[in-house]
């Protein structure tokens, strides 16, 4: 029973400690001289353009990566092509490499003096400091989630359900649309709310190649940084109970899908 | 014929599945792939199918050449081992699916469907998931699924290794009982040769990659191929060189002519049959079975002597023909 009770008290304390109070505080922070500067500081041109933003990276990223998981899932596990397991290897990369080392490798490709950089500049698109760079940068942190969770539920359900579509005349496309797709549903919606997740949060690999132009290339995170350095604590505490909520929100949406898988 | 494969062989790795297999089954029989699991029976049956690419070799369905159609196109039904339910699905969609997706008319797609359900006993489960369902209940879902797009030809996978042993002698007889009913050309794979002899009307017994033998169930009993053959279609004995079924030995109490001394061991009833093992001069062993009247009048009590006289046996030459019997 002690030992029960330790293993309790000792887990709440941790979480206590390096999670709850830290967040609370933000909280509180934002809140401290009531509603009103909350809403002023948040509702500023600047920070309304930095979140407009960073749903935008989001809403480019999550259907990118949610396409590319899923064939890419499907590659590995139904496909022997040989290099799939490189491939395997590969994908989780982005979760080892800290994303300044993504934002710098990004920023020495698509630079001035870049391998694609000087072409792309050549032709007139701008990719660092703009909207394609960060949505690489995001695309590239945020790319393990909808794979990794799609492959053991692929390995799972096996090929059998496939082949008997096929013996029924179900086309490839027919059977992936109505036998693979629903049976990895859930792992899907899980791997899209990761991504989501990650996405939204995106600071290191995004602040090396944005620039950080406020009202232009600054995402909400970036707004955080920039408002701290700036004494503006009210809108340093503001924009992250933004975050903070966005995150909140996503992780409720995770319950729900949940709660999906487990009745289905 | 209705499905013809003609010298095919598949490998996996250095695995030989099928070597040079041929076999031919004629428009609306009813087949069993009889063998010991891992002698290829299942793999020629996804042959067949065109859920295996053969590497060596051709298929022919309905007289049209197959070998390199997809499954789709090859207009067979298919019911897997563990009949591959669709899960997300209910028991009518599962059963309609062949039909949906073919873009059938409603009216017709309700009509064949219900007609299905009444055909498999599963009225009025219609609404439930495949996991809400039983074995055997399973099973004859994944028929109807299969049978729905009225396949030419009908093709099993152990279907009813997964199920007990009640469940599925009921099962064996309405599988027959369907077959004399629809008459769509059937194959199913199966390692227990009672089943297949059962069931079907040609066995073709398959071993380590290959055809041992092709022949109706009696035949096959009574005029197997080879020593392979001879001991799988059912239990046998060893004497020298000759083979002999445990229900071609005769027991007396007196010598009588050419036969030979043994010991009982050990007698097992099991109702009709009775079960005696015996221990030969020579140390031999023999199993024999006897009708419940004949043990009763011999009266057989363990220790007894007795003396053995084989009615018919069988022997095979070193290449494994067969050769005229021989005396014990």
């Amino acid at each position: 029973m002690t030992a029960r009770y330790g293993i309790r008290l000792f887990s709440l304390g941790y979480l206590a400690i390096i999670l709850v109070a830290p967040v609370s505080l933000i909280f509180w922070r934002a809140f401290e001289h009531g509603l009103h500067p909350f809403w002023a500081a948040i509702s500023n041109p600047t920070a309304v353009h930095a979140l407009k933003l960073t749903v935008e990276i989001t809403l480019i990223v999550v259907p990118l990566n949610t396409v590319f998981g899923i064939l890419c899932a499907i590659a590995i596990v139904r496909h022997r092509i040989p290099g799939m397991g490189l491939v395997n290897a590969l994908v989780d990369l982005p979760l080892a490499l800290s994303p300044v080392v993504v934002g710098l490798a990004l920023y020495l490709l698509y630079g001035r003096d870049g391998w694609f950089g000087h072409w792309l500049l050549g032709h007139g698109v701008q990719v660092l400091f703009a909207l394609p760079a960060m949505v690489l940068a995001t695309t590239f942190v945020s790319l393990p989630f909808v794979v990794r969770e799609v492959v053991p539920v692929l390995r799972e359900i096996g090929t059998q359900q496939e082949e008997a579509a096929a013996t029924l005349g179900a086309s490839a496309l027919t059977t992936f649309r109505r036998i693979t797709l629903p049976a990895i549903r859930w792992a899907v919606a899980y791997g899209v709310v990761l991504t989501t997740a990650r996405s939204l949060g995106e600071f290191g690999a995004v602040s090396i190649v944005s620039g950080g132009i406020a009202g232009r290339t600054q995402t909400l995170t970036q707004y955080v940084q920039a408002s701290y350095e700036n004494f503006d604590q009210t809108g340093a505490y503001a924009a992250s109970v933004l975050l903070a909520l966005l995150a909140i929100t996503t992780l409720l949406l995770t319950t729900v899908v949940k709660r999906g898988d487990r009745s289905s | 014929m209705a499905i013809e494969a003609r010298n095919v062989s598949k490998r996996f790795g250095d695995f030989v599945a099928l070597d040079d297999v041929s076999i031919s089954v004629e428009s609306g029989s009813l087949t069993a792939l009889l063998g010991p699991s891992g002698g290829g029976k299942s793999t020629l049956l996804r042959v067949i199918a065109g859920l295996e690419t053969p590497d060596a070799g051709e298929v022919f369905i309905s007289g049209k050449e197959a070998t390199a159609l997809a499954p789709q196109k090859r207009d067979v039904g298919f019911v897997f081992q563990h009949y591959a339910p669709f899960t997300h699905m209910t028991v009518w969609d599962n059963i309609a699916f062949g039909l949906t997706i073919r873009r059938r008319p409603k009216d017709e797609v309700r009509a064949r469907v219900a007609e299905l359900l009444e055909l498999v006993q599963l009225k009025g489960l219609d609404k439930r998931y495949p996991s809400q369902l039983s074995g055997g209940q399973r099973q004859r879902m994944a028929l109807a699924r299969a049978l729905a797009a009225q396949p030419e030809v009908l093709l099993l996978d152990e279907p009813f290794g997964a199920l007990d042993a009640r469940v599925r002698k009921e099962l064996r007889e309405w599988l027959l009982r369907l077959h004399d009913e629809m008459h769509v050309t059937t194959i199913f794979v199966t390692h227990d040769q009672e089943e297949a002899l059962e069931v079907a009307d040609t066995v073709v017994v398959m071993n380590n990659g290959r055809v041992e033998q092709i022949a109706p169930p009696r035949e096959l009993y009574d005029h197997p191929a080879n020593p392979f053959v001879m001991s799988f279609v059912g239990p046998v004995n060893k004497i020298g060189e000759a083979w002999v079924r445990p229900h071609d030995i005769e027991l007396t109490h007196e010598p009588n002519g050419p036969a030979r001394e043994a010991q009982v061991e050990r007698i097992v009833r099991l109702g009709f049959e009775v079960r005696v093992d015996l221990v030969r001069d020579d140390g031999e062993r023999l199993h024999v079975q006897l009708t419940r009247n004949e043990a009763e009048v011999l009266e057989l009590e363990p220790g007894d002597i007795v003396y053995v006289r084989l009615r018919s046996e069988r022997t095979f030459s070193e290449t494994g023909e067969p050769t005229r019997p021989v005396p014990a």
